[in-house]
């Protein structure tokens, strides 16, 4: 961390600059842009989980006087290979339509019952295939095949095609560290499918002439990838589409890819008139991308004293219709908080007739911490030991050679623990019939392409540009460290998210990068206006650049030596910059590669009905390591936000296919997300390990702190049950059955 | 030499190898050296990886300084949400 004399900005907890715009209904999302001309669309989906296309008949929507364009596969480009290939195919259906809710072919009209009647006259002609949704069930014997050929050569001979990719790691021999063990715990998991559950349904308008430029305004956690893949796509060069971002109602994750963007530029170029596509939730729960469900089965040995001796977990995950879920990430996060000699995990990436997973916080990472962290609960329960100092005595630390390999650099899983056990939860008395929960959680964090541009107004006020959409309060976070870089007034700092023709690219505001990336862009282009507003103190003062340093906002003499000189305020060098040199402004791109990884531990105390299987979270305290807390509350409404979610898969949320293979629940009526009335005040507690990557030591920490829910609620509601859950969610019925199970012996 | 250590679900690539010697000043050289041994590497590198060089995870950047006695590791590539 480079700051020795502390921070006078960064740490405080100033209002968002968006706020004002959020609150009186200013802001612009998604669906709120508009242009001359438009038309609106539908799409044509699949009713069927898995069936051959055989033909598209659009006669009769066509000869309605409303309808200005139809498209199908034939209007997108050929010959894509790779990852855009599976993008175009599940943004629109080639030969089969692959999962309930697939697009088939799609409409512009002149309004949008129009578009939505005319969606209803194209008859699709079907042959209806076999179909699987279960990821045991895809990788068994007699399933039926997504696509052949799919598979990469990872995968072991002898599995079934619809196993795609294959990934093994670890380290030592499992087999002599589950003998040295005074206790081996092995246990199976499953998990469903659980949407990112953003409260904005993807939103777009879409412009492109025959000339091949084009214009789309979309809510998108990441503008320029989708200027790369709609380029792509649609068969036009990426510099002729400029993409501005609009506000976003919530992505994490799911918006990290195309869906409809492609669509509505295709209905554009064919009608020649802008498109706007706005999707319903029931297409966003359809056709958009949900985790991946999983199928685990994790084995731990453990000495009575509490030392870890070995760690197997097998980690199956289904990520729909093409190849792509994270069976990798999920692997190597399962075992990170642990320095164990000896591990091994495995995982399956399999194809089943369900939607293209997406993204959503840490993507893998939590369902691996509910299966290990629930079989070293049960290790602690049976052994009579305490689960923080059990962790604690197993901590990975710096140093640690990782589950996955490397060791590891400055971290803070350490701290984390010493804050959870040191916190007044953690000893605090249980009511009758409530049980007490706890888990780490480990998460990787990320840096990416990063460009950023900031100017200079001749009144001494700052325009920063970013090219990473504002997912988390992060405009705040960049104009705090601007503002303490220069010197002045956070109010003197406005923060845009610029569109694709204003910025070198920027990678998608995940991974939890944008404060650590975006934000060392930011002090970096900052210095670079420091560095000019000294030349021109320099210049003026008729001495050595050298000689001037930069404090509390104003240029000064670096010492008696360099002479006897006013400090100069930054308002003052602006105010003349036009005559003593030209506009001032700073820059900087790069690919910051020193995100720094990080690690949470999570108390849940839960009560069980015993009679309707309903739980009740009655207390809840996230610890996390944020490196270096730019702006607190944003940080820990981060933490609250992923344990809230964390609260819904555990409990209630899932994807409910029926015998049909068709999305039973595709609505917020039946797919149930925590509302405030279910959830208790989420306690928070900020670890500050500085992560050596960053200026001012950040990590990020928006993914992290969904990675223990659901291990320290089922940790938690079995302790309150007395009886071990395996299965997410822990619904009502779940619960009443593991009661009667455990009842019946 | 630098010693790369692959995930051991690429050993169908390498003739059953999950530690590779490779001549490289920086991650580029890294890929590319492992690429040249074993030709069949090309599509999951292509496809995206990550390079771990003493314990700092690079997504992207091929131009991240390896040392002789650096402890490198082929990861697979790092996604987020």
């Amino acid at each position: 961390m480079d700051r020795p004399n502390g921070f006078k900005f960064v740490g405080t907890r100033p209002d968002r600059p968006d706020g004002m715009d959020k609150v009186t209904g200013r802001a612009k999302f998604g669906a709120d842009a508009t242009a001359p001309g438009m038309l609106h669309a539908a799409i044509v989906r699949s009713p069927h989980a898995h069936a051959k296309i055989l033909k598209i008949d659009s006669t009769k929507a066509e000869a309605m006087k409303e309808v200005k364009a139809v498209v199908t596969r034939a209007d997108f480009a050929e010959g894509l290979t790779g990852e855009n290939w599976n993008i175009l195919e599940n943004v629109m259906a080639g030969d089969k339509a692959l999962y309930d809710g697939h697009a088939v072919a799609a409409v512009a009209a002149t309004t949008p019952l129009a578009a939505r009647d005319a969606a209803k006259l194209i008859a699709v002609e079907y042959e209806v295939l076999p179909h699987v949704t279960d990821v045991d069930k895809a990788m068994a014997e007699g399933a039926p095949v997504i696509r052949e050929g799919a598979a990469d050569k990872s995968v072991p001979d002898g599995l079934h095609a619809n196993v795609v990719r294959y990934h093994e790691s670890g380290h030592g021999d499992v087999e002599a560290g589950f003998a040295e063990a005074d206790l081996v715990v092995e246990e199976s998991f499953k998990t469903e499918a659980t949407h990112q559950g953003y409260i904005e349904p993807h939103a777009c308008l879409g412009q492109l002439g025959s000339d091949g430029k084009g214009e789309l305004w979309c809510c998108t956690q990441g503008h320029f990838i989708v200027q790369k893949t709609c380029a792509a796509l649609i068969g036009i060069e990426a510099s002729q589409l400029r993409v501005t971002a609009s506000e976003i109602g919530g992505g994490f994750g799911g918006k990290t890819t195309v869906f409809i963007e492609p669509v509505a530029l295709a209905l554009s170029r064919k009608a020649n008139r802008p498109v706007k596509l706005v999707m319903s939730r029931s297409e966003v729960f359809r056709a958009t991308g949900p985790t991946s469900s999983t199928s685990m089965d994790v084995k731990i040995g453990m000495t009575r004293d509490g030392t870890i001796t070995a760690g197997e977990g097998v980690f199956r995950l289904q990520g729909g219709a093409f190849p792509g879920a994270p069976a990798d990430l999920t692997a190597m996060c399962a075992f990170a908080p642990y320095a164990l000699k000896n591990v091994k995990q495995t995982g399956y990436d399999v194809m089943s007739n369900r939607p293209k997973q997406a993204a959503y916080r840490a993507p893998g990472s939590p369902m691996a911490a509910f299966a290990v962290e629930s079989v070293i609960d049960e290790l602690c329960k049976k052994l009579d030991l305490d689960p923080v100092e059990v962790r604690l005595k197993n901590a990975s630390k710096e140093g640690t050679k990782s589950s996955f390999g490397p060791r590891f650099d400055r971290i803070g899983l350490v701290e984390t623990l010493e804050a959870a056990k040191a916190h007044p939860h953690y000893s605090a008395p249980l009511e009758p019939g409530q049980g007490r929960g706890l888990s780490c959680g480990f998460w990787f964090n990320h840096g990416g392409e990063t460009s950023v541009s900031l100017s200079l107004s001749e009144d001494g006020t700052v325009a920063l540009s970013v090219g990473t959409p504002d997912i988390g309060g992060s405009r705040a976070s960049m104009c705090l460290m601007v503002a303490e870089e220069l010197g002045i007034p956070y109010e003197n700092v406005r923060t845009t998210i610029a569109d694709t023709a204003t910025l070198g690219y920027n990678d998608v505001s995940h991974g939890s990068r944008v404060t650590y990336a975006s934000g060392l862009a930011a002090i970096k282009a900052a210095r670079d206006v420091v560095n000019k507003l000294c030349a021109r103190a320099a210049n003026k003062w008729g001495i050595d650049k050298e000689a001037v340093i930069w404090e509390d906002g104003c240029a000064k003499p670096a010492g008696p030596n360099a002479g006897d000189f006013e400090p100069l305020p930054l308002a003052r060098i602006a105010r003349t910059m036009g005559r003593t040199g030209g506009p001032i402004s700073g820059h900087f791109e790069a690919t910051p590669e020193g995100a720094g990884m990080s690690f949470a531990t999570h108390i849940v105390d839960a009560e069980v009905d015993g009679e309707t299987g309903q739980t009740k979270v009655t207390r809840y305290t996230v610890v996390q390591d944020a490196g270096k807390a730019i702006h607190p509350s944003y940080v820990e409404g981060q933490f609250q936000g992923g344990a809230a979610q964390g609260i819904g898969w555990a409990l209630n949320e899932e994807y409910i296919y029926g015998e049909d293979g068709r999305l039973q629940n595709a609505v917020f009526l039946d797919y149930r997300i925590p509302v405030a009335s279910d959830l208790p005040m989420i306690d928070t507690v900020i670890v500050e390990v500085p992560n050596p990557g960053h200026p001012y030591g950040v990590r990020g920490v928006g993914e992290t702190s969904i990675c223990p829910p659901l291990a320290a609620i089922a940790n938690a509601v079995s302790d309150a049950a007395g009886v071990r859950l395996t299965e997410l969610p822990m619904s009502p019925p779940r619960i009443l059955d593991a009661l009667e199970r455990q009842a019946h012996g | 030499m630098v010693e790369v250590t692959l995930w051991s679900g690429l050993k169908s690539f390498t003739d059953g190898q999950t530690t590779v010697e490779v001549e490289a000043t920086n991650v580029g050289e890294v890929l590319r050296g492992l690429v040249e041994l074993y030709p069949e590497l090309e599509a999951p590198i292509e496809a995206g990886v990550s390079v771990a060089v003493d314990g700092r995870i690079i997504a992207s950047s091929l131009t991240e300084p390896v040392q002789p006695d650096s402890e490198v590791y082929l990861l697979q590539q790092l996604k987020g949400g």
